[in-house]
């Protein structure tokens, strides 16, 4: 009797909700479609083929004004992944090298760079951000007084070229910025990994007459690695997410060129729905690779 | 084994060549880029807000002359010069509340935030007490960040724990949809959010209703905030033994009787420092609102410089100081909730 109430109860609950659901999105989509009339707003996704009419020029594959608007979309996802790959691996390189440097046994330099996650963690991103842009455009010196840096660099207020290929000031403010920021997060992520492998297994490894340096990296570095792993796609995946702050300095990344199409069409709801689409397809992506990396890496 | 201070860290930085190399190398380094910082943000720097001497030094100093200049409104954007006291006045009260909570958090703190946050609203907006009016849309600044964070977190708080609840529910009707929102959410840069907040939400509304951009703005930060903060509350829910809920159970307590009376207190408490640190993390989140044209304290010191050609050249100085601010306040207030963590750890 009791469980047959509970049944019809639970029932009652989840239709009442799912009844809610809707008529919320009901309602926010009949006041939508009513807005969008009033207002003579067009809409639906057939704007993605029309010609853009603005170029870009700071990406992979050339874009011009005459190409239609997907392809500006795609160049603008090329530039997100651009600017996000060699972030993330520069992230990694700075971020363990910090992380390590917290655990040295030299005291200065676990100070110093224990300072470092201090100050670049308690300033927000997008001030980081503009300040790096500021610096690289209007601090540096003119194109024609270039920095050398060796032989086939240098560096001015158009940028960085480096054996031949250039990148902009934009782009190395997204890159500096997000790397500068994300390596203390990843420094204290690696810091928290080695440190919670207990003495014990190093003490027991050595009682066992392996070598320092066979510890470290047969012992310490693959139970350090199980929770590092998963807190740094966390954090490779914010990273990305973060990268969508390149609109304050105007570099083209794909939330830049969705606003500016959303500007020039006025498709509000189409273009906030793609670059939301676009950035959860990127999430979803991540965490399935890294339960596969996961699995891998799991003890036989 | 009882070894001096003195002698652990003569140890630690010159224990043997390599480490006591090393330490040579970084006091060298320290010691260089120290002398070169000093000379250029003391020693050669230009204190007084005269755009021709700061040109003179061509960056070779720091131009704080820049912030003697334009300080009020770097801090305050554009809310009327000769009200300036208000703001002040305001931010004062809301850090002084905001250390004290994150200090000793307690209930009765609800309170004083509630008396706080009405006088705040009262001295930006007047209207009352011989107080001019002053619209919304000319508050800014260093109040505008942290109204916008409090109250950011204030509405996400409760949406947050109906999340929380709803993600841990056995009916699948409620927790699918909850747990969708929340992976939703996490999965999207804020920007799309404030996005959403500022071009979606004017339509979404029924026709002859409108908004302003200060509460289309909040509620895109409260629709953010939220799925983390659900999160953070499911990590603390997840944490209350089982046991309660049974003994709540066999006590004849409903569902909402058991979340309200046992389970919610234990959780939150548990969650408290997480809820701590995601209110630090909206401190510095709120900086992007600035995407949308609303002008907190990243905001406001573009619109101070960016339109100025005498001081628009010292940009950089202006962008230290109110990354010093920023600094001061998240780096504050986290030291605080880590004292308090340590408080309450000790038996």
């Amino acid at each position: 009797m009791v469980e047959r109430r509970r049944y019809w109860r639970a029932f009652a609950y989840q239709a009442l909700a799912i009844a809610a659901i809707v008529a919320a999105l009901a309602y926010l989509a009949h006041n939508t479609a009513q807005n969008l009339q009033s207002r003579g707003i067009p809409s639906g996704f057939d704007f993605l083929l029309q010609a853009a009419g603005f170029d870009i020029g700071d990406s992979l594959v050339s874009f011009s004004a005459g190409e239609p608007y997907w392809q500006a979309l795609l160049a603008g996802l090329a530039n997100t992944l651009r600017v996000a790959g060699p972030a993330i691996v520069l992230t990694t390189l700075l971020g363990t090298a910090l992380g390590l440097g917290r655990l040295s046994s030299n005291a200065l330099l676990a100070g110093l760079c224990g300072a470092y996650v201090e100050v670049f963690r308690n300033i927000p991103l997008l001030l980081q951000l503009l300040a790096w842009y500021f610096v690289l455009t209007d601090l540096l010196p003119p194109f024609d007084e270039a920095w050398r840096l060796g032989g086939a660099a240098t560096l001015s207020k158009s940028g960085l070229s480096l054996f031949g290929a250039s990148l902009t000031p934009e782009f190395l403010a997204v890159l500096f910025g997000l790397v500068c920021y994300s390596a203390a997060y990843m420094a204290e992520i690696v810091r928290a990994g080695f440190g919670a492998v207990p003495r014990s297994q190093t003490e027991a490894a050595a009682a066992l007459g392996m070598a320092g340096r066979d510890i470290q990296l047969q012992v310490v570095l693959p139970q350090a690695l199980r929770l590092i792993m998963p807190a740094a796609a966390n954090q490779f995946l914010s990273l990305t997410k973060n990268s969508s702050l390149a609109i304050a300095v105007g570099y083209p990344d794909l939330v830049s060129v969705a606003n500016t199409a959303l500007n020039q069409t006025g498709r509000a709801l189409e273009c906030v729905s793609l670059i939301m689409g676009v950035y959860l397809a990127l999430s979803l992506a991540t965490a399935i690779a890294m339960r596969v990396i996961e699995r891998r890496l799991a003890w036989p | 084994m009882a070894i001096g201070a003195t002698t652990t860290l003569r140890a630690r930085l010159f224990g043997s060549p390599g480490n006591a190399s090393l330490s040579l190398l970084i006091v060298a380094l320290l010691l260089w880029g120290l002398t070169h910082g000093l000379d250029w943000a003391v020693l050669s720097a230009q204190f007084r807000p005269d755009a021709e001497a700061c040109r003179a030094l061509d960056h070779a100093g720091a131009c704080w002359g820049v912030i003697a200049e334009k300080h009020s409104q770097i801090l305050f954007g554009r809310y009327p010069q000769q009200e300036m006291w208000r703001p002040a006045l305001a931010t004062a009260l809301l850090l002084a509340l905001l250390g004290q909570s994150f200090l000793r958090p307690r209930a009765g703190l609800v309170w004083a935030w509630a008396v706080v946050a009405a006088v705040v609203l009262l001295l930006l907006g007047g209207g009352a007490f011989g107080l001019a009016a002053v619209g919304a849309e000319r508050w800014g600044g260093l109040p505008l960040t942290l109204l916008l964070s409090l109250a950011g977190i204030a509405g996400a708080l409760p949406l947050g724990v109906l999340l929380a609840l709803g993600r841990r529910s056995a009916l699948p009707a409620i927790s699918v949809p909850c747990g969708a929102y929340i992976e939703l959410v996490r999965g999207v840069p804020l920007v799309s959010l404030l996005f959403l907040a500022s071009f979606l939400l004017p339509l979404f509304l029924p026709q002859g209703l409108t908004m302003g951009v200060l509460g289309r703005v909040l509620i895109g930060l409260i629709l953010f905030a939220a799925a983390y903060l659900a999160e953070v509350v499911r990590g603390g829910l997840q944490a209350v033994p089982e046991a309660q809920r049974l003994q709540a159970a066999a006590l004849g307590l409903g569902y909402w009787q058991t979340q309200r009376w046992v389970i919610l207190p234990q959780a939150l408490r548990l969650a408290l420092p997480a809820l701590m640190n995601s209110f630090i993390s909206t401190i510095k989140e709120t900086s992007v609102v600035t995407v949308v044209s609303l002008y907190e304290l990243t905001g406001a010191l573009t619109l101070a410089l960016a339109g100025d050609p005498d001081w628009r050249p010292f940009f950089l100085e202006g962008y230290l100081f109110i990354a010093a601010i920023y600094w001061l306040i998240c780096f504050a207030l986290s030291r605080l909730s880590l004292r308090f963590e340590h408080r309450r750890a000790r038996p």
